[in-house]
C-alpha cells in the first residue's frame, strides 16, 4: 500500500499541470479576488446628471464635492446608455421635482440615491436633527477575503480529492493497468486506500500553500486552534477522496468521468458559500445546501478560522462531512468496476 | 493446468466454445490462433480474471477462489496481458518496486532487471522505453513475483525481430529454471521456436493439438508449393490433374487470390512434373514459391484461411 501510495505521488509531481491545478490556481484565485473585494471600499460611484434642465451644472458640482460620488452631465441618450449597461449606478433628471433613475436591485445604485438624496436634501435647506460619527471598522476577520481564503480551501479540498482520485482511477483502468494490478495478489481495499494516503501528504502542502499565502498576503490568521484545523481539513479530504472513488467507481473513459466530475462539483462551488454566503439563497433551499459536504466542511472551516469555535461545537457539519466521506467509500467499494 | 469444458460467450459472440486443456508442470504451452480466436480470453479464464459461463479451471491443483486462497494462488503467478499500459511518469525501477510489493517473496529489483536485460534503462521512465523496451519490463513484472507458472499473452506482437529474439531468450531462460509457461501467438514461428506443444484455436475451439513437429507431419508431407496463374483458375479438372502428380499428397485451391498450394513429400520430383503439366494445359505460371511445411500450413489446411491477413 506505501508502494502504491508513493507511485501516485510520484505520478502527481511530475506532471506539472496538475501540480498548478492543485496548489497554484487557489493561490491565484485567492489573490485575484483579494484584491478586487480589497477594502478600499466601493470607491466612487458614478452618477449621471440629465443634460438640458435648469441647474445641471451646479448639481454636477454639489454631487461631486462628494468623496463618495463622481458625476457628469450626459444626454439623454447617452445616460441611458450608460445606465443599461452600468456605468452610472444613477441618473438624476434636475429641476424644481428631482426624478432618480435607477435600478432598484443593484446595491450600488440604492447606495448612490441615498448619497445623492443627502447631498440634493442638504442643499435645499434640510437641518439633520440628531449629531452622528462615523467609527469605520476594518478588522481582519470581517474582511471578505477572511471569508473567502477558508472558502478556497474547502473547494480546493473538493477538486484535488475529486480530480486527483477519479482521473487516476480511470486512466488505470482505461489503460488496463487495474486489471493489471488484478492479476496480483494485492488487496483491493489497499488499492483504494492508496489514495487515501497519497491525499493526505498532499493535503498538508495544499493547506500549508494557500494558509500560509493568505496569512502573508491578506494578513488572514487562524483564530481556532491549529490542531483542529488539520483535522478538519484531514476529515475533509477524506471525504472528498471517498466522493472520488465512488465518481470514478464505474466509468471507463476520462471523458465519462469528467463530467460525472462536474456534475457533482458545480453545485457545490454555486452552492456551498465558496464565493459568497449560501444565506442568499431561498429559505427552503437552505436545508439541502446545508447538507452537502462542502458546506459544512466550508462553514466548519470558517468557524474555526474566523470565530476560533472549538471542535466540540462544530459536532454537526463534521458529522455531515464524515457521513458523506464514509458513505461514498462503502458504495465505492460495492460498485467498483475492477477492469 | 487444467481446464474442463470451458465455454464464453460476449453476448451472441461465444468466445470459447467446450475447451479442454492440460499443461503439465516445466512444459511451454502455446496457444495458436488468428485474432478473434478466443486465445485472450481463454488465458483470462485461466489467469482468474474473467470467470468462465461454463466449466472447470484448476492451477497448480487448485481451482480459483475468492478472497486469501485466491491471492496465495496468484502469489505463483506470473502474468503478462496483452493491453496494459504502465505508468509513464514512473521509472522502470519504480515500477518494478511496486509489483514486487505485491507479493511475500518477490525477486529483488536488480534481479528481475537482470533477468530482462534492462540495467542501463533502470532510471527511465516508462513513457522514454521502446516497444521492446516496454515489453521486457511488462514481462519484469510479470518475473518479479518468482512465478511458477508464466502467462505470455502475446508477447511479442508488433516487434522488431531483434526485440522478438530478446524475449524469447528471457522466456527461455525461464523454462531452463524449471518454470512452466502458457503463451499465445499468432506467429508461428513463435509457437515452432518456443513451444514443447501448441494448440492451434479458431472460433473458440481447439482444432488441432501437438507438438509442432507432429502437427506439421501431420500435412503428411513437409514441403508447401504454392503457384498461381495468369490466366486465374486455370481451367477444368486442374485440381485432380495436380492430385496426380508424382510426390503431392493435397492440393487446394487457395480461398482468396486465386493462388494453388500443393503439399509435397518430395519438391524435385514434384515441381518438374507440375511444370509439364501447366505447359501441357497452356497455363503461364505468375508466381511459384515452395517453403518447408510450416504450423501456418496446418491452419491453412485445417480452415482453408490464412492465420494471418497478408
Amino acid at each position: 500500500m506505501f508502494q502504491l501510495a508513493l507511485a501516485r505521488m510520484r505520478e502527481f509531481y511530475r506532471e506539472p499541470e496538475a501540480v498548478f491545478w492543485v496548489f497554484g490556481f487557489p493561490i491565484v484565485l485567492a489573490f485575484a479576488l483579494g484584491l478586487a473585494f480589497r477594502n478600499a471600499g466601493p470607491g466612487e460611484l458614478q452618477v449621471g446628471v440629465a443634460a438640458g434642465a435648469a441647474g445641471d451644472r451646479a448639481l454636477v458640482a454639489s454631487l461631486d464635492s462628494s468623496p463618495r460620488l463622481a458625476a457628469s452631465v450626459l444626454d439623454t441618450g447617452e445616460a441611458r446608455r450608460r445606465l443599461r449597461t452600468g456605468r452610472i449606478a444613477l441618473l438624476v433628471v434636475p429641476g424644481d421635482s428631482l426624478i432618480y433613475r435607477y435600478d432598484s436591485t443593484r446595491t450600488e445604485s440604492r447606495l448612490a440615491r441615498l448619497e445623492v438624496d443627502d447631498i440634493v436634501q442638504r442643499a435645499r435647506g434640510r437641518r439633520d436633527p440628531a449629531v452622528v460619527r462615523d467609527d469605520r471598522v476594518a478588522a481582519a476577520g470581517s474582511r471578505y477575503i477572511d471569508f473567502l481564503i477558508p472558502g478556497l480551501l474547502g473547494m480546493n479540498l473538493l477538486g484535488s480529492g475529486i480530480w486527483g482520485v477519479g482521473f487516476s482511477v480511470v486512466q488505470a483502468r482505461q489503460k488496463k493497468l487495474l486489471k493489471r494490478f488484478m492479476a496480483t495478489p494485492m488487496r483491493r481495499s489497499h488499492y483504494l486506500l492508496s489514495f487515501i494516503l497519497s491525499r493526505l501528504v498532499f493535503l498538508i502542502l495544499e493547506v500549508a500553500a494557500l494558509v500560509g499565502f493568505g496569512w502573508l498576503m491578506f494578513d488572514v490568521g487562524v483564530r481556532g486552534s491549529w490542531l483542529t484545523l488539520a483535522g478538519i481539513t484531514l476529515l475533509g479530504a477524506f471525504a472528498f477522496a471517498g466522493l472520488g472513488l465512488l465518481v470514478a467507481s464505474r466509468a471507463r473513459t476520462i471523458e465519462g468521468v469528467s463530467g460525472l466530475m462536474n456534475l457533482v462539483m458545480l453545485p457545490m462551488w454555486i452552492l456551498s458559500g465558496t464565493f459568497f454566503s449560501y444565506a442568499r439563497f431561498p429559505d427552503a433551499m437552505i436545508p439541502f445546501v446545508k447538507a452537502l459536504p462542502l458546506t459544512a466542511l466550508n462553514d466548519a472551516l470558517r468557524a474555526v478560522m474566523i470565530d476560533g469555535t472549538g471542535v466540540a461545537a462544530l459536532g454537526v457539519p463534521l458529522a455531515i462531512v464524515a457521513g458523506w466521506g464514509a458513505l461514498s467509500f462503502v458504495i465505492a467499494l460495492q460498485i467498483f468496476r475492477w477492469r | 493446468m487444467l481446464c474442463r469444458g470451458l465455454t464464453k460467450r460476449f453476448g451472441d459472440v461465444v468466445a470459447v466454445a467446450g475447451l479442454d486443456l492440460t499443461i503439465a508442470a516445466g512444459e511451454c504451452f502455446g496457444l495458436l490462433g488468428p485474432n478473434g480466436a478466443g486465445k485472450t480470453t481463454t488465458i483470462e479464464i485461466l489467469e482468474g480474471l474473467t470467470a468462465p459461463d461454463g466449466g472447470e479451471v484448476a492451477l497448480l491443483g487448485q481451482p480459483w477462489r475468492d478472497g486469501a486462497e485466491g491471492r496465495a494462488l496468484r502469489e505463483r503467478l506470473g502474468i503478462q496481458l496483452q493491453d496494459t499500459q504502465l505508468a509513464d511518469k514512473l521509472t522502470v525501477e519504480e515500477t518494478l518496486a511496486l509489483f514486487r510489493s505485491f507479493y511475500r517473496n518477490a525477486h529483488g529489483v536488480d534481479e528481475v532487471l537482470a533477468l530482462v536485460e534492462l540495467e542501463e534503462k533502470r532510471g527511465a521512465r516508462v513513457v522514454t522505453l521502446s516497444g521492446g523496451q516496454k515489453q521486457r519490463l511488462a514481462v519484469a513484472c510479470a518475473l518479479v513475483s518468482r512465478p511458477d507458472l508464466l502467462f505470455l499473452d502475446e508477447p511479442t506482437t508488433g516487434l522488431d525481430p531483434q526485440s522478438r529474439r530478446q524475449l524469447w531468450d528471457i522466456i527461455r531462460r525461464f523454462r531452463a529454471a524449471g518454470g512452466t509457461v502458457l503463451l499465445t501467438t499468432h506467429y508461428m514461428e513463435e509457437a515452432e521456436r518456443l513451444c514443447d506443444r501448441v494448440a492451434i484455436m479458431d472460433h473458440g475451439r481447439i482444432i488441432a493439438l501437438g507438438t509442432p513437429t507432429a502437427l506439421i507431419a501431420s500435412l503428411g508431407a513437409d514441403h508447401v508449393v504454392e503457384f498461381a496463374l495468369v490466366e486465374g483458375a486455370g481451367g477444368e479438372g486442374l485440381d485432380a490433374d495436380l492430385r496426380g502428380l508424382p510426390g503431392v499428397k493435397v492440393a487446394r485451391a487457395r480461398a482468396t487470390g486465386g493462388g494453388h498450394s500443393l503439399t509435397v513429400a518430395e519438391v524435385h520430383r514434384a515441381v518438374p512434373a507440375l511444370l509439364a503439366l501447366l505447359e501441357r494445359r497452356g497455363a503461364e505460371l505468375s508466381l511459384l514459391t515452395t517453403h518447408h511445411a510450416t504450423l501456418e500450413d496446418v491452419f491453412v489446411s485445417l480452415t482453408g484461411r490464412q492465420l494471418r491477413d497478408p
